[in-house]
Formats: structure tokens, sequence, C-alpha cells
């Protein structure tokens, strides 16, 4: 498949190099070049200097073609508005969005954005650890 | 009415002391505290700290009561957020959101943002109205219908001067609404009318055809 993922925080870069290495071709986007250290050596896919909200980096980086687009940025608002364009103005196929605020997130899960908030998850998974 | 503004800088700012001298009751919603602080000063009561794009900040302030929510922040991204949630969550029924990015202005239009205000668009029409070189300015767009009213002014040694309009080759969707010249009345232009030097022309057109009624009138 071709993925793109917005962002190469800690997250996105692991995800870029798992999705890589699985054989998928993978195009990794961020509007500060340093972040793209975060690489493995090993990343065969491309890293791309944009900004994810904006129309024309988006093109840049293929999405046209993309069949899964994934928001990882830091910012909430950043991650849901570069979704909807992936899934409204470039109909990708399948997009999945990052969102930190749990009532954000339930938000645009109604509103048909694939959103997961790791608040939620973590406190989930803290909480089983704890209680066992 | 209830307005709701998102954003305490500048625009949040003036735009809230008009909205509060018309008589409504209006609220800003700022995350920076000393912004907040100077507004409180000045205004009163009228700012609460937050993010206005988060639900919770929205739904401490009434906004299901809100009759309009106006995002002003710097970050188009954030306005349409706050935008979105007041809309779908709330049921404002009036979102305005402004944008810096003009290309943003339909993608916000088919996400359901109900007017958009493109800070950048209205700054470059105004200065290519004081650039005289510039043979097009944009008087006023009427967005539902997808027109827009130009006006046009034939540089000097162009090479439609002399010419009738018949002569030109004018786009389908662009009509000519008026000729004013230097020296004469204002007049509605005919097939028989001739461009001179200096005239200005008023014209209505789609945006897809500006270029080629610039073109057509002024040989640019």
């Amino acid at each position: 498949m071709k993925i793109i993922i917005m962002g190469c925080g800690r997250v996105g870069a692991q995800l870029a190099g798992l999705l890589d290495a699985d054989g998928h071709t993978v195009t990794v986007l961020d509007n500060d070049a340093y972040s793209f250290r975060r690489l493995a050596p090993t990343f065969g896919g491309t890293a791309l200097f944009g900004n994810g909200i904006d129309e024309e980096a988006l093109k840049k980086s293929g999405i046209e073609e993309a069949d899964v687009f994934v928001s990882m940025t830091q910012g909430d608002n950043r991650n849901v508005m570069a979704a909807q364009i992936a899934k409204h103005i470039f109909n990708v196929p399948r997009v999945i969005c990052r969102i930190y605020d749990p009532l954000r997130q339930e938000l645009y899960d109604t509103l048909g954005l694939e959103a997961f908030s790791p608040t939620t998850i973590f406190a989930h998974l803290v909480q089983e650890k704890i209680e066992g | 009415m209830y307005i709701i503004v998102i954003g305490g800088s500048r625009v949040g700012y003036y735009l809230t002391k008009a909205l509060l001298d018309e008589g409504h009751e209006v609220l800003i919603i700022e995350k920076n505290a000393a912004f907040c602080n100077t507004i409180k000063e000045e205004m009163g009561s009228v700012c609460v700290r937050g993010d206005g794009c988060e639900a919770a900040t929205l739904e401490e302030v009434g906004t299901g009561r809100a009759d309009m929510l106006v995002a002003v922040t710097g970050d188009d991204e954030d306005n349409l957020v706050a935008c979105q949630v007041a809309k779908h969550k709330f049921n404002v029924p009036r979102t305005i959101a402004r944008i810096r990015n003009p290309q943003n202005e339909a993608l916000f239009k088919k996400l359901g943002i109900d007017v958009t205000v493109s800070t950048t668009d209205i700054i470059l029409e105004y200065i290519e109205k004081e650039v005289p070189t510039h043979p097009l300015t944009h008087l006023l767009t009427l967005s539902e219908q997808d027109l827009e009213i130009v006006e046009i002014r034939i540089p000097p040694a162009a090479a439609t001067v002399n010419k009738s309009v018949k002569e030109l080759p004018l786009p389908k969707d662009s009509k000519l609404a008026l000729v004013i010249s230097r020296d004469r009345k204002p007049r509605i232009p005919t097939p028989n009318t001739v461009l001179r030097e200096g005239d200005q022309i008023v014209a209505l057109t789609s945006p897809e055809s500006e270029k080629k009624l610039r073109a057509a009138l002024t040989g640019i």
C-alpha cells in the first residue's frame, strides 16, 4: 500500500519504520527537517519537508495516489485539518488521525474521521496494569 | 445577539469592541493570560481564559445558546476546529472563520463553515487598488453566484485602444457593465463603444474567466 504519514515525531518515525519493513511504500511529511533524524537508518521510504495542511505540499507527497493517510503531529487541530483535507479534498480511501483531547476525538469520530486518542488509550492501559 | 469570539489578539480585540458598541452580548475566549487581563481591564468581564477549540471550554461559556461564533486566531486549523466544534456539538447557527491561506476557503466551505474571511485576500485587494500599473482590481465578490465585479483600466498604448467592444474576444461569462472615461460621462457600453487609453471598465465575470477578460481588454 502507499501510505503517507504526516508528522515525524517518535510515533510517526517508528510507524514509518514498521510499515516500510512490511514492504509498504511510505512517505513521511514534516515541516521541520530536523525531525527526520528519528527515522531508522534502514528506512527505505521518502522523507519530505513540507506543511501537511497545505494542499500543494500534500500533492507533492503523492496524496492523490495514496491508500492511507495518517496524521500524527503534536497539534490536534493540525491533525484534524490535514485528515479532513485528505478525506474530503483528495478522497484518500483510509484516513487515520491522532487527537489527544478525548472530547474532540469523540466529536470527529461521529463526523466520520477514524480518530483515536492516545490519552484515553494510555489511561486505560495503565488502569489495567494497576488493577490487573 | 450572543456572539462568541475565539482569539483575543488584535482582530478579536477590535471586533469585540465594535460588537459591544452595537449592543451585542460578546465573550472572548483567549489562551494567553496577559491578553485576557488587558481585555478585562479595558472592557470588563468579557473574556474567559481557555482553549476555544475545546468542547469543555465552549460548554462552560454557554455556547449552546450562542447565535454566532467567530474564530479569528492567527492559525487556520484552530479556527476550523473551533467552528466545527461549535457547529456540530453545540448547533451554533452561524460560524465565521478567519483564514490566512486563501486556498483554505474551499475546504472550509466544504466542511460546513458558514462564512470565511480571508485576511490575505483582503489585504491583497487593497494593495492592488493602490498599484497603478495593475490593470485589474477586484471590487466585489458575489460568492453565491460564483461571480465577481472587477474594474479594468485600459493602459496607455494597449493593443485594444481605438478598438470597438465587438472586436474584442470577450469570454462568454463576462459582461461589461460600465465605461468611465476621463473626459466623458460614464456610459453603458454597446458593441460599437470604442475603447480609449485610460478608460475604466467595470465588468462582471466568473473568477475563472478573469484572466481572459483582462487579456481581451488590455492585450496583456
